[in-house]
C-alpha cells in the first residue's frame, strides 16, 4: 500500500520585482510515496528549481502547505525545522558551485555531521565519512584532496555523499547530472538508483532532460509558467501525453536513432512568455496550436482524465 | 574515398598545447574530409578534441601555450595553415564561419544585432552602407527574427532569438563551410528544435557544408550525414549516418551509446563506460581507450591502432579490425 511521504498543496512562490509579481510557483499540488521518484520536467523559468528549494524551505513560500509524514514544515519553528531538515536534503546541479573549494572532501562530508553535532569523537566522524564515500564510489585516499582535483563526475558523488551523511528520507536532486558527460551521467544515474534501493530514499528529480527524468523516474510531472500541466507515470507521459506542451516538448526530443519513422515534430512557435503578471486563462495559450477563444478567458484546472493521469487543459483528450 | 573533390580535407593535423604539467596533445594525427553540401558530426565528450579542432581548422589557435606542430588543412584546394594573417582575415566570416556555444558571450552587448551584421556584410563585401542594411534585414527574416529588429540590443532577445542572430551572422556572407560548436546545447529543447529545423533549412537552401560539433547522438542523427567519433585527440571512428548508428565498430561508440537512456527505450539499467577521461598530458600508451575498454588485451597497451577500413568508407582505429586483431 503506497504510503505518501510529502504531500504539497496550494503551493504559492511569489518575487517581487521592478516590473511587478514575479510567479515562479504558482499553486502547485502533487505528493510523493514513499520511496518514489517524482520527476519535475520543465525547461528553463517554469519555477522547477525554484520548487525543489521551496519544497525544503530553502526559500520561505508565499503560501501553501507542505506536509512531510504528516507535519506541515511551514509551520515549524526554527528548531523543529533544524531537525526536519535531517530528513530532507537537496544534491545541486553544479558540481563546481556547489562545494566549498577551500574544504578537503571529508571535510566536506562530514559538514552535516559536525553542524549537526551527531557524534562525539573525530573517529566516529572519519568512520562515517568514510563509510559514505565507500557508499558513492570515491576512493578512500581521495579523503584530504579538495574538490578542483577532481573531476565532475567524483564531484557529484562527493555532493551525493554529503547528501546521505545524515540518513535523510528525502532527496531532492536538482539536475544533478546535467552539467555532466554521457558517460558519466550513467555511472551517476545507476549509482541514484542503487542508493534508492538499498536505503529505501524518495526523491524528487528535477531536469529539462526527459529522456533521463524517464529513466528514473516513476510518475512525471511537466511544469510551465510556474504550474503543473500534466502528472501521470513514467509509461502514459511518453505514450499518451495529453497536454499540447508536453506533445510539444517530446517531440521536440533528438533521438539517437535513424531507424524510428519520421515522426510529425509539434515545432512551437515563439518564446516562453515572462512569469511576471502572467495573464489569466490558460499559461500556454500564446503558443498553442489548439487554442481557442476559452482558453485565453479561463485558467484550465488539473482534471484526472485516466488512472491518476492529470491534465490542465479544457480540451485533453479530444486532440489528436 | 571517390572522385569528389572534398571541399575541406584536414590530413594527418596534430596541435599540442604546453602546459605547467606537460604537453597536452589536444588533436593527434586527425584525418577528415568533407565534400560540398555535406554535413559532418564531430562527436565526442569534454576533452576529446572538438573545439580544438574547429579552432585549428581556421587557425585560431592561441599560440602559445597551443602550437599545430604538423599537417595540413586543404580548403578549396589550399593549405589555410601555410596562409598569411591577412589572407586568413578574408577567410574568415567570408568563406569559413563558426557558430560558438554560448549566443550569450558571442554577441557585442553594447552594439545592435544589426550593426554586429552590417560589420561582417561590410568587411567582406564591398557595397554601401544602405545595401548592407538592407541585406542585414533579409538575413534576419531569414533566421525567423523580424527585420525591424535590427535596431535592438542582444539583451532584448531571449537565448534562441540571440542565437539565430549568430546564425545570421555566419551565414550573411553565404560561406562554403560552416562550423558550429555545440550551437544548441545552451538551449531548451523545444527551442533546440527550432534552431535546428532552422539550420537544416538554411543548409538544404544554400548548400552550405557545415561541421556540427555535438556529443548529442540524437542531434547527429536528425541533422548529419557522416560522423567522426572523437576521444583523446584522435578520430576512433568515422562513416555515414547509416553505418554508424547500425553497426558501431569502435568499443568507445558503441559504449556512447549504451550510457544514453533512450526516450523510446524501457531498460532499466544504463551500461555506462567504465572509468574515466585520461589526463590529456599523460595519455595511456597504445591505444587511448584501452584502460576503459571491455574488449582491451595487454596487447592494446603495446600498439597504437591504424585506420582500418572495415567497410567502403567505415573508417575503425581498433586493433579489433587489423591485421593480427587483438592478440
Amino acid at each position: 500500500m503506497a504510503e505518501k511521504l510529502i504531500e504539497v498543496r496550494n503551493l504559492k512562490k511569489y518575487f517581487n520585482t521592478s516590473k511587478g509579481l514575479l510567479h515562479a510557483v504558482d499553486d502547485v499540488n502533487f505528493y510523493i510515496n514513499k520511496g518514489e521518484t517524482l520527476g519535475l520536467v520543465g525547461e528553463s523559468g517554469c519555477g522547477k528549481s525554484t520548487t525543489g528549494r521551496v519544497l525544503l524551505r530553502l526559500i520561505e513560500a508565499t503560501e501553501g502547505e507542505v506536509i512531510f509524514e504528516g507535519k506541515d514544515i511551514n509551520k515549524l519553528n526554527h528548531k523543529e525545522m533544524r531537525k526536519m531538515r535531517e530528513e530532507m536534503q537537496i544534491v545541486f546541479q553544479d558540481p563546481y558551485s556547489s562545494l566549498n573549494p577551500r574544504m578537503t572532501i571529508s571535510e566536506i562530508i562530514a559538514e552535516p555531521l559536525v553542524v549537526n553535532k551527531v557524534y562525539k569523537t573525530k573517529e566516529e566522524i572519519n568512520k562515517r565519512v568514510s563509510e559514505l564515500m565507500e557508499i558513492v564510489g570515491l576512493a578512500d585516499r581521495l579523503a584530504d584532496t579538495y574538490p578542483h582535483e577532481l573531476d565532475g563526475g567524483r564531484r557529484q558523488r562527493i555532493g551525493i555523499a554529503r547528501a546521505l551523511a545524515l540518513n535523510p528520507k528525502f532527496i531532492v536532486q536538482d539536475e544533478p547530472v546535467s552539467a555532466l558527460d554521457v558517460s558519466i551521467q550513467a555511472q551517476i544515474l545507476n549509482l541514484m538508483a542503487d542508493l534508492q534501493e538499498e536505503l529505501g530514499l524518495t526523491y524528487l528529480f528535477i531536469s529539462h532532460d526527459l529522456s533521463v527524468v524517464k529513466h528514473v523516474s516513476d510518475r512525471i510531472a511537466v511544469m510551465y509558467l510556474g504550474k503543473i500541466v500534466e502528472l501521470t507515470d513514467y509509461k502514459t507521459i511518453f505514450n499518451n501525453p495529453l497536454h499540447p506542451y508536453s506533445q510539444a516538448l517530446l517531440s521536440a526530443i533528438p533521438i539517437p536513432s535513424i531507424d524510428v519513422e519520421k515522426k510529425e515534430r509539434i515545432i512551437l512557435e515563439g518564446d516562453v512568455p515572462s512569469p511576471v503578471n502572467p495573464p489569466s486563462g490558460c499559461r500556454f495559450y500564446g503558443r498553442c496550436r489548439h487554442r481557442k477563444d476559452i482558453c485565453k478567458q479561463q485558467l484550465p484546472e488539473l482534471k484526472e482524465m485516466g488512472k491518476e493521469h492529470f491534465v490542465a487543459c479544457h480540451f485533453a483528450g479530444e486532440l489528436e | 574515398m571517390n572522385g569528389e573533390q572534398m571541399l575541406l580535407e584536414i590530413k594527418d593535423l596534430s596541435i599540442h598545447y604546453t602546459t605547467e604539467d606537460g604537453v597536452v596533445k589536444a588533436v593527434d594525427g586527425m584525418n577528415l574530409e568533407i565534400a560540398e553540401g555535406e554535413t559532418l558530426g564531430l562527436v565526442g565528450e569534454t576533452g576529446a578534441g572538438k573545439t580544438t579542432t574547429a579552432l585549428g581548422i581556421m587557425n585560431l589557435i592561441s599560440t602559445p601555450p597551443g602550437k599545430i606542430v604538423k599537417g595540413e588543412v586543404i580548403f578549396e584546394g589550399e593549405d589555410l595553415l601555410k596562409k598569411k594573417a591577412a589572407e586568413l582575415r578574408k577567410i574568415r566570416g567570408n568563406k569559413i564561419s563558426m557558430i560558438f556555444q554560448d549566443p550569450m558571450t558571442a554577441l557585442n552587448p553594447v552594439m545592435t544585432v544589426g550593426d554586429q551584421i552590417i560589420e561582417v556584410v561590410k568587411l567582406h563585401r564591398k557595397v554601401s552602407t544602405k545595401e548592407a542594411i538592407k541585406h542585414t534585414h533579409d538575413m534576419l527574416e531569414l533566421v525567423g527574427i523580424p527585420g525591424e529588429r535590427y535596431v535592438d540590443y542582444p539583451h532584448q532577445f531571449s537565448g534562441g532569438m540571440k542565437q539565430r542572430v549568430v546564425i545570421a551572422m555566419a551565414l550573411a556572407c553565404d560561406p562554403s563551410l560552416l562550423i558550429a560548436d555545440e550551437p544548441t546545447t545552451a538551449l531548451d529543447v523545444t527551442i533546440q528544435a527550432q534552431v535546428l529545423t532552422l539550420m537544416k533549412k538554411l543548409k538544404d537552401e544554400l548548400n552550405t557544408s557545415m561541421i556540427m560539433i555535438t556529443h548529442d547522438l540524437g542531434i547527429v542523427a536528425e541533422v548529419c550525414d557522416k560522423v567522426a567519433i572523437m576521444y583523446a585527440g584522435n578520430v576512433v571512428e568515422y562513416t555515414n549516418k547509416e553505418n554508424l548508428y547500425r553497426t558501431p565498430k569502435h568499443p568507445y561508440t558503441v559504449g556512447l551509446f549504451n550510457s544514453i537512456p533512450a526516450p523510446d527505450v524501457d531498460e532499466v539499467r544504463l551500461k555506462p563506460i567504465e572509468g574515466l577521461m585520461p589526463d590529456p598530458t599523460d595519455l595511456p600508451s597504445g591505444c587511448p581507450f584501452h584502460p576503459r575498454c571491455p574488449k582491451a588485451t595487454p596487447k592494446c597497451s603495446q600498439v597504437v591502432p591504424e585506420n582500418i577500413e572495415v567497410q567502403p568508407g567505415h573508417f575503425v582505429k581498433c586493433l579489433e579490425y587489423s591485421e593480427g586483431g587483438l592478440y
